[in-house]
């Protein structure tokens, strides 16, 4: 109530609240990565226009994945068809569509919901395949460890210019289908330079789907982020050397660490915060 | 598009938290927008227009802030002239978006509070 003349009139209050519009977005993106996370599946958000290649990168990556023995799974976020799923199925890669509707964007409940119902814990490499388009999906965090976005050599040498907010966020850009660059007026340096001016960690590895070139660099890539949320396969028998540290207190009250290498062999259903014990 | 989505967004955070307030109206509303938010802000206000009736800021007027995008160097903290590329010419390290260049946040909401 004003409490300045005793009118009885309400009171004018301005509440400071400086949140984020996406912070619900931002909540059930954080809540996805958890998830991925303790299930050691690397979750990555596939983005560019539509006809960038998204989808025949992933057919690609099938092959080279069943070599490396990764188990992959899509989903793969459509208007209105399924067709993208059916594609990567076919290719070997299980998937299910997200078919969004009027919807421009995935969002990390669209995602959430969609993992409900899909065997994604047993994959190593987890797509989400957005909606192709270079705008909306930009701003919208998926829980995914890494940004990916495709953009083919017939886009033009200035899409990265028109869209900044999309390259901004990437952590990788494909360049795809380059075996076409001999039939067209692209200019290569011009497109990596353009790239240059709107990510500051400009990562670019140039591929063809088709023809195979540059598959090995995006396959390393993947590896190479992989490596830090693995986790072995599990229950499982199998043997496994590793060297571990451990400090210990002895009785005499002094304390000290020593790494020691040892191999064992044993059925276990947990990841690698365990504890063995150890005799001295 | 997605400005209808983040515009309901918006709203519905408001009622709550006039609700939380027990607040009798909304007057006024403050959003930043920055230049790499990926918000277009007159979609944005037009979005504002279309969802707004019905609402409790079915009155509300809304003010947009915008913000310009600023790069620069987190080294030597140098500002990144606009267009370059982005990394720092003198410490040849990558350049880091300053605070608000990408900004889309609900500021303020001025309640009239019972």
């Amino acid at each position: 109530m004003c409490t300045t003349c005793g009118c009885g009139d309400p009171e004018l209050v301005p509440v400071e609240l400086h949140e984020k519009i996406l912070a619900g977005n931002d909540r059930a993106a954080r809540h996805n990565r958890e998830h991925f996370l303790e299930a050691g599946v690397l979750a990555l958000n596939i983005m560019g226009s539509p006809g960038a290649g998204k989808t025949g990168v992933l057919e690609a990556t099938a092959k080279a994945a069943a070599a490396k023995g990764w188990r992959l799974g899509a989903v793969s976020a459509d208007l209105a068809t399924d067709n993208d799923a059916r594609r990567l199925e076919k290719a070997g890669i299980p998937s299910k569509a997200i078919t969004t509707g009027q919807a421009c964007h995935l969002d990390a409940e669209l995602v959430h919901r969609s993992l409900h119902d899909f065997p994604w814990r047993d994959t190593d490499v987890f797509f989400i395949e957005n909606v192709g388009n270079l705008v909306c999906p930009a701003i919208y965090d998926l829980g995914q460890a890494a940004n990916v976005v495709v953009l083919s050599v017939t886009e033009g040498e200035d899409k990265p210019l028109k869209y900044p907010v999309m390259f901004k966020a990437a952590d990788l850009v494909l360049v795809t289908k380059v075996d076409l660059v001999p039939h067209l007026d692209v200019d290569l340096p011009k497109l990596r330079d353009a790239i240059a001016h709107v990510m500051p960690t400009a990562k670019v590895i140039e591929l063809s789907a088709r023809t195979g070139e540059g598959m090995d660099r995006w396959i390393a890539w993947l590896e190479e982020l992989r490596r830090p949320i693995v986790k072995p396969a599990q229950p499982r028998t199998h043997t496994h050397g590793h060297d571990h540290g451990h400090e210990h207190t002895h009785a005499d009250g002094t304390t000290h660490a020593h790494p020691h290498d040892h191999a064992h062999d044993h059925a276990h259903g947990h990841g690698h915060g365990h504890d063995h014990g150890h005799r001295h | 598009m997605h400005e209808y989505s983040l515009v309901e967004a918006l709203v519905r955070r408001v009622e709550q938290e006039a609700r939380r307030r027990e607040a009798v109206a909304v007057r006024g509303l403050t959003v930043s927008v920055g230049e790499l938010s990926g918000v277009d802000p007159e979609l944005f206000r037009t979005a504002y227009e279309t969802f707004r009736a019905g609402s409790l800021c079915a009155e509300t007027p809304l003010t947009l802030k915008r913000l310009e995008a600023r790069w620069s160097c987190p080294a030597c903290r140098a500002p990144i002239a606009r267009g370059a590329v982005l990394r720092c010419p003198t410490c040849d390290v990558p350049a880091r978006l300053d605070e608000g260049s990408d900004a889309l946040t609900l500021d303020s909401i001025d309640m009239e509070v019972p």
